[in-house]
């Protein structure tokens, strides 16, 4: 389509739990500084994915590749140099409650990097700040925060140290429309300002529109669609539309079962 | 189910899980070598395992010892040798139980107390945020506890053994007419070096063992609040049987010297 080099780069990626195989074969390309979406149903491998390229669970089978690099054929040491251009926004957000606000932001700075608390302190002051937080908030608990509140600090730490890479799960599940879409207005403008190349995994159909370059739609392990959000509604793909129409009638038959 | 086939699986599961315990524990215990050594979570968690487990530690011992006093008296004056209980008393306690009592405590306590914490941070993902955010889960949670805990406990035995003795002491001097003075002399011209450090090295060691079993059960557990209460019960099962296992095993090799 364009010259743009590919910053991810996924071949033939599985994974299997126990006799459950969750990824039969992902193959993804995204180009630097593209937001992808991917949408799919609850268990179809969505945050397996993400936490295959993350490097927190180890695939099967396949390549990841990170600016043309496999990560996966990398001593562990240099793999986690390489995943660490990634920030990640994970679906409950997942502060850590033992630290106040302003030192989960700051987290990776002070205990990553080294930084003086002092210059992390201001850091995460202005990130919060970049998220529509007042800095009286970073002396408060994680706890003390409604769910907006806590997904808006985590997206202020996911981009602390600037990354390359955005990885969202889920960011909008669980708030109000209000809410989800101050998230998204967020992340699009975040993801814009720091540059980053996204994947975002969500079944919500107006956040996808909304963040989203291009979405993937996921199936049984598979990409089954992938387009330009903007012909998301007439791709013609039975799958995606019956997941974007939100019908129980179609070629996708929910299982009760969890993975 | 076929028993053989049922006895085999049981057994290599034990296996590969001591397997698993131990490569773990080699991991935490090193991995703050290569930088950078969390001193603020070191303090934090020496503080919480070492002083706040005083209260519990010194009331364990004080009653362990009282009636360790008269069961000694009551079973010693069978042959006539009732007045070499202050030396009985001191060498039980000090190789002995010190240490087991102050380590089972501890697991009860502090085991459960890190497999609780890390199993609610491994189910609300705060474990993976920590690695996205280029820290090291086994150097800023792991290794910091771990270290805590085997250099923390022996100084717990010390005072485990301090207070220990004393409570054999107030049986003794009020309940059983012994002099309070000769008392102490003849536990300090009785007592060797060795009974109190291979005490003291039993605690580092359990400390070791207690801290791994507790941060394990934590680190892997998995599937919400039911996830993280039998990583909790697992962690203090393993602690109190590991304790006992190496007490023996320990035992045994310092009886010989």
């Amino acid at each position: 389509m364009t010259e743009q080099p590919l910053k991810i780069s996924i071949r033939g990626l599985k994974k299997s739990f126990g006799a459950k195989e969750v990824l039969s074969g992902v193959d993804l390309d995204l180009e630097e500084g593209k937001s992808l979406v991917i949408i799919g149903g609850s268990g179809t491998g969505k945050s397996v994915l993400l936490k295959c390229v993350l490097g927190l669970i180890t695939p099967d089978n396949g390549e990841i590749a990170i600016d043309g690099v496999n990560i996966l054929k990398l001593s562990p040491f240099e793999r986690a140099r390489k995943t660490r251009q990634i920030g990640m926004l994970f679906q409950g957000a997942a502060l850590f409650d033992s630290l106040k606000v302003w030192e989960n932001v700051a987290f990776r700075l002070i205990y990553g990097e080294g930084k003086a608390h002092g210059p992390s302190r201001n850091a995460a002051m202005d990130r919060l700040a970049q998220v529509g937080l007042p800095p009286e908030v970073g002396d408060l608990s994680p706890n003390e925060l409604s769910g907006g509140m806590q997904k808006r600090v985590a997206l202020a730490r996911a981009i602390a140290a600037d990354p390359d890479m955005l990885f969202f799960d889920e960011p909008t599940t669980g708030l109000d429309p209000i809410t989800a879409d101050v998230i998204n207005r967020l992340i699009v403008d975040r993801v814009k300002a720091v540059g980053a190349t996204a994947i975002s995994i969500t079944h919500d159909m107006v956040s996808a529109r909304k963040i989203a370059d291009e979405i993937a739609m996921i199936h049984q392990g598979r990409i089954v669609w992938r387009g330009p959000a903007s012909e998301i509604g007439a791709s013609g793909n039975p799958y995606v539309d019956q997941f974007v129409n939100g019908r129980a009638e179609g070629p996708i038959k929910m299982s009760l079962k969890n993975t | 189910m076929n028993p053989v086939a049922y006895t085999g699986r049981a057994a290599l599961s034990i296996l590969a899980e001591i397997g698993a315990i131990s490569i773990f524990a080699l991991r935490g215990a090193f991995a703050w070598v290569s930088g950078p050594f969390y001193t603020r979570e070191f303090i934090t968690a020496a503080q919480r395992i070492g002083f706040n487990s005083l209260p519990v530690v010194g009331l364990t011992a004080i009653f362990t010892g009282a009636a360790l006093a008269l069961n000694i008296y009551d079973g010693s004056a069978r042959f006539n040798a009732e007045t070499f209980l202050p030396q009985i008393l001191a060498v039980s306690i000090v190789r002995e139980l010190g240490p087991g009592f102050a380590a089972l405590m501890v697991a009860g306590r502090s085991s459960s107390g890190m497999a609780a914490e890390l199993g609610a941070m491994r189910v609300s993902d705060q474990i993976d945020a920590m690695s996205t955010l280029a820290v090291d889960p086994f150097k800023y949670l792991i290794s910091p506890r771990i270290l805590a805990t085997t250099i923390m406990l022996p100084f717990i035995v010390l005072v485990a053994d301090i207070i220990g003795i004393l409570g054999g002491w107030l049986v003794a001097v009020y309940a059983l007419d012994f002099e309070g003075a000769t008392y102490i002399r003849n536990i300090d011209a009785f007592l060797t070096t060795e009974d109190v450090t291979s005490g003291l090295v039993k605690a580092g060691v359990f400390g070791f063992l207690i801290s791994v079993m507790g941060c394990y059960y934590g680190y892997k557990s998995r599937g919400g609040a039911q996830g993280v209460g039998g990583a909790t019960r697992s962690a203090v099962v393993a602690s109190a049987v590991a304790i006992l296992a190496s007490n023996y095993i320990m035992t045994s090799l310092f009886v010989d010297f």
